[in-house]
């Protein structure tokens, strides 16, 4: 017996040109924040956070290499393996909390608003794409937050990056929750803890196991897929790799070059 | 309280709970981390000349008795590696062991020297892990290969240096062979070569098809290398192979072993496991009121 459960998708949803959504009827209980490890039989393994974990269970997914591609090339009916939830979740605390979305992190965030707002605590978001067609679950997003969108192309909302409109958005909140680009996500640590608000950010590593054993997602010696995903603005101020550097696949440190802010 | 401290060659182990390779041992913050979380000991994850990626996933599989890997050796290349250790080991007093796997005795030298030149305590030949074709069991079910790279890397370093060996049916023949080039102790063992297949999809579930087992489900097999190894060789054994409680880690001193490796245990029991094995080692000798650990090792061959 393995714990990999083979499960078939129900439907799929396009979200944006390179974005998809793959739906499946799943039960295990997982917190807003979680991530599951799927299997593309055959081809890849993959961390993802489930973006949806309500009236149904789904994962959304950027097509970005070989094992996202097949998924993408996947239709309902097909077949995926599912072990999991791995990792810690947010822990949403207060009456009012910020949202802060970039590219592709919404698909860990999203679960963390829905609790919020079914919790009845305020939800603001600044939500940030390179362009308009990118911007993922605005939908969803304009129905849960008081919704604001930044574009880097400015063809919605603010030309710009949601960095730039965050920090007003800062005052008046019990804390803010950020899933994004990891360049975008420290700016925004360091600028709620400059503010003193406190802050979740969920981080990304290259994660082979999930079990926290491989040491692969290890950043500066804690576990991505154990201690993490999500991390307190404390322990990223701690952390001398936040920001700077991740690891390839053969454990070697590279630098995070975003010369530009990029989704 | 009984006293658990063990000496290997030239390097003391307190507790002789060490962690094993291939577990939270790339990179300087995670094995400072496994330090300061009990380990009495560290070995590297094994590195090799090159960087390597390692297999495609699925690399691990939970099982019901155990967990299957299948990895394949990824590592950074001792060039990228080389700052991580010296980071460590400016950091830490407990015996520091670089693990190495080459394809042959020329790659196995050049890395042992380098490891040697940046103060690692002790070096562990890879003659053992399942996954990674023409290196680690390759050679290590060989009884002449495996002589021929512990004699080439002995003559070159001056470091205690240990065999790590697969848990053959005939693991005495092969660790004959490195005592008699020159091994000061043996590794046994590692993890067990198997697969996991999946019904639905009608596919093997490892990218490499081919894992290792290790874990709760091989300590009978472990225990049987260390027994066996104990009567084989003088040289002190390291045992290894599903210890996450203190009574398995006290079976494998009966069985021989002079200290011992967890790798599994720490998906188990958590980054704290080396702390709580030893605890629970340290309670169950003061119940019988034994003392010193030394007066356990390899007791069971008495009766």
């Amino acid at each position: 017996m393995t714990n990999i459960e083979i499960l078939e998708i129900d439907e799929i949803v396009v979200e944006t040109p390179t974005i998809k959504t793959f739906f499946f009827d799943w039960h295990f209980d997982i917190e807003p924040g979680q991530f599951v490890m799927i299997w593309v039989p055959g081809v890849d393994e993959m961390p993802m956070s489930l973006s949806y974990i309500y009236d149904k269970r789904g994962i959304t997914v950027r097509n970005v290499g070989e094992g996202t591609k097949a998924l993408h090339s996947m239709e309902p009916g097909d077949r995926i393996g599912i072990r999991g939830p791995y990792g810690n979740g947010y822990e949403i605390k207060g009456e009012k909390i910020l949202a802060v979305v970039g590219g592709i992190g919404g698909a860990s965030v999203l679960p963390a608003v829905e609790k919020a707002s079914r919790e009845n605590i305020e939800v603001d978001c600044a939500l940030g794409a390179k362009t308009q067609k990118e911007l993922l679950f605005l939908d969803r997003l304009y129905d849960l937050t008081n919704l604001k969108v930044a574009t880097d192309d400015g063809s919605m909302g603010h030309p710009g990056f949601a960095t730039d409109i965050c920090e007003e958005m800062m005052k008046g909140v019990d804390m803010v929750i950020t899933c994004g680009p990891e360049p975008m996500m420290k700016r925004i640590v360091q600028m709620a803890i400059h503010k003193g608000v406190p802050i979740q950010a969920s981080l990304e590593r290259y994660l082979k196991c999930g079990l926290g054993l491989c040491g692969s997602c290890v950043i500066d010696g804690e576990r991505v897929c154990v201690e993490g995903p999500v991390f307190t603005g404390e322990e990223l101020n701690n952390f001398e790799e936040f920001g700077k550097y991740d690891r390839d696949s053969s454990g070697r440190k590279k630098p995070l070059e975003r010369p530009k802010q990029t989704y | 309280m009984a006293v658990l401290k063990t000496k290997i060659a030239s390097m003391r182990f307190d507790p002789p709970v060490i962690l094993a390779s291939g577990v939270m041992g790339q990179t300087s913050s995670s094995m400072l981390k496994m330090h300061e979380y009990g380990m009495g000991g560290i070995v590297t994850k094994s590195i090799g000349l090159e960087p390597r990626a390692g297999h495609p996933n699925p690399t691990m599989v939970e099982l019901d008795t155990g967990l299957l890997n299948a990895m394949g050796l990824p590592n950074p290349g001792i060039e990228d590696f080389l700052p991580e250790l010296k980071s460590l080991i400016s950091k830490v007093d407990i015996p520091i062991i670089a693990s190495i796997f080459g394809s042959n005795r020329e790659e196995f030298i050049d890395l042992a020297g380098k490891m040697e030149a940046n103060g690692v305590d002790a070096i562990e030949l890879n003659l053992s892990c399942p996954h990674a074709e023409g290196y680690g069991a390759s050679i290590g079910s060989n009884p002449d290969l495996s002589g021929d790279v512990v004699d080439g890397v002995v003559s070159v370093t001056d470091v205690p240096i240990l065999a790590k060996l697969p848990p053959l049916s005939d693991v005495s023949v092969t660790a004959k062979s490195v005592e008699h080039e020159g091994a000061d102790a043996i590794v046994a063992i590692n993890t067990v070569k198997a697969m996991a297949l999946n019904f639905e999809t009608r596919l093997p579930i490892l990218g490499n098809r081919y894992g290792g087992y290790s874990g709760p489900g091989i300590k009978p097999v472990g225990l049987r290398c260390v027994y066996e190894l104990f009567e084989a060789v003088d040289i002190p054994i390291i045992g290894c192979g599903g210890i996450t409680r203190g009574r398995d880690a006290l079976e494998y001193i009966l069985a021989g072993a002079s200290a011992l490796q967890v790798g599994s245990a720490v998906y188990y029991r958590g980054r704290e496991a080396a702390k709580l094995i030893s605890e629970e080692m340290i309670d169950l000798m003061d119940e019988q009121d034994i003392k010193d650990i030394h007066s356990l090792i390899g007791a069971a061959h008495r009766c």
